[in-house]
């Protein structure tokens, strides 16, 4: 195989790569912060499941978690099992364990707010949900904004993981033209194109951190 | 009377704080409470404004009950519905100043009278410049709190809460986080207001300035009211010996 049919075909599958990655963040963001709020609930009920579900999340390798989605969750539901199903079931598992760490991330960021703001925002008569989404959230993305990219950059890596289940994405098909030519020419052109998606994304974050420095906490 | 405390009691646990303290502010009053730390001067303040609930008593505004102790012995507050009107009747100015960072000076003071009393955006525009070049910060309008002096935003701080149009503005130890040089112009303010008859409780350490400032003074030790009057009484002759102690601390 060329380099040229080597590019063409590892493009081709990093337009599943990518959606993969776009779709674990639509999912595993707003999900992670519904976590994090579930984690910091009076309710000890509330925060104790959100506890151990990040615990595990957190504790157990994420490709066991592919495994456990790709092949337990059709012995619960058999009719989720579709001909896309090696795929959703990836986005699942990618959007479940990336929220736990997202969940983390927001809770110490809401964390470190100080009283004074609540307390501030009290006074003036916002209400809870006011508070929390003209207040405390858009001070909270700022701090946190350095330790979403690092994640974000972890999971554009982490994607590859699902070779392990059969999703044909980029490093799924360099390993097979691997295989093909005996040639390890294809990890090289993934490895490129792993790392210029990473450069970009570094990129992006980093002019969402400039967007944000428009003031000092 | 804008404002009546009856009987409030407050503990942290097994520490009482306030011990069955009366209080009223009647319209145009300035109040300055002094005391040492630890007296129960914020948290009479922080009872005032529902940022503490109080364990017994009765707290009012313009005569209606915010909250109350019932046949049973608790405390009782309005819904948390209705206590947001009561929230319109007080402004309450932090010692750490509390603005909200990521907001713009102007949106800072207008942002609350907008989305929280739904007043007509031209109308909150028009006043809040109208009160920030009072305080003389007219030119920081489009400016971060960040990039103003503890002074500066302190003054913010104080046009934040003016907007809201309160009938009384609660003052706990406005500059003890300022620099010494910084205080005055902060104090200004406070006093240009006071001359303009706006109603005010200021829980301070400034002794000459809650001399010069308030229409009574309340000495406040161990969570009672010690000893209440007018300024120059309390400062020039005052009765308890607690207070004597104190002032004479204070060198006055």
């Amino acid at each position: 195989m060329t380099l040229q049919t080597i590019l063409s075909e590892l493009t081709r599958c990093f337009g599943t790569t990518f959606s993969l990655f776009l779709l674990t963040l639509v999912g595993s963001l707003p999900l992670g912060l519904l976590i994090a709020l579930g984690r910091m609930s009076k309710n000890g009920l509330v925060s104790g499941i959100t506890r151990i579900y990040i615990s595990i999340m957190r504790g157990t390798p994420l490709m066991l978690q592919l495994w456990i989605v790709f092949f337990g969750l059709p012995k619960l539901l058999p009719d989720i099992v579709t001909g896309n199903w090696r795929y959703i079931a990836a986005v699942i598992a990618f959007v479940i364990n990336y929220a736990a760490y997202f969940a983390e991330i927001y809770r110490s960021g809401i964390e470190s707010i100080p009283r004074g703001q609540y307390e501030a925002a009290d006074v003036l008569g916002y209400g809870k949900v006011q508070t929390f989404f003209k207040i405390i959230l858009p001070q909270v993305i700022k701090i946190v904004l350095p330790s979403i990219t690092n994640e974000v950059i972890t999971l554009v890596k982490d994607t590859s993981l699902c070779y392990a289940i059969g999703v044909v994405e980029m490093f799924t098909r360099a390993k097979q033209i691997a295989t093909l030519n005996g040639t390890l020419t294809s990890f090289v052109v993934a490895g490129v194109i792993y790392y210029i998606f990473n450069y970009v994304v570094d990129w992006v974050m980093l002019r969402f951190e400039k967007k944000l420095s428009y003031y000092k906490a | 009377m804008i404002l009546e405390m009856n009987n409030i009691k407050k503990s942290f646990g097994e520490l009482e704080v306030l011990k069955d303290i009366s209080f009223n502010v009647s319209e145009g009053e300035v109040v300055s409470i002094i005391g040492p730390s630890g007296s129960g001067k914020s948290t009479l303040l922080r009872c005032a404004t529902f940022l503490e609930t109080a364990d017994s008593g009765e707290i009012k505004y313009l005569g209606e009950t915010a909250a109350k102790t019932g046949a049973d012995g608790k405390m009782k507050y309005v819904s948390a519905g209705e206590l947001k009107k009561f929230k319109n009747y007080f402004g309450l100015v932090f010692q750490s100043f509390n603005l909200f960072p990521h907001f713009s000076v102007i949106k800072n003071v207008t942002d609350a009278p907008i989305n929280v009393q739904k007043r007509s955006k031209s109308e909150v525009m028009d006043d809040a410049k109208a009160i920030l070049s009072k305080m003389g910060l007219e030119q920081k309008a489009d400016s971060y709190p960040c990039q103003l002096s503890g002074g500066q935003q302190q003054r913010v701080a104080i046009a934040r809460a003016l907007a809201m149009k309160p009938d009384v503005l609660f003052f706990d130890e406005p500059t003890s986080a300022l620099d010494p040089e910084l205080t005055g112009e902060v104090l200004k303010v406070i006093k240009q207001l006071a001359e303009e008859r706006m109603t005010m409780v200021i829980v301070t350490h400034e002794m000459a300035f809650a001399r010069a400032v308030s229409d009574r003074v309340i000495f406040m030790d161990g969570g009672v009211i010690v000893e209440q009057g007018d300024p120059e009484e309390v400062f020039g002759a005052p009765k308890m010996e607690r207070t004597k102690q104190f002032l004479k601390h204070y060198g006055q």
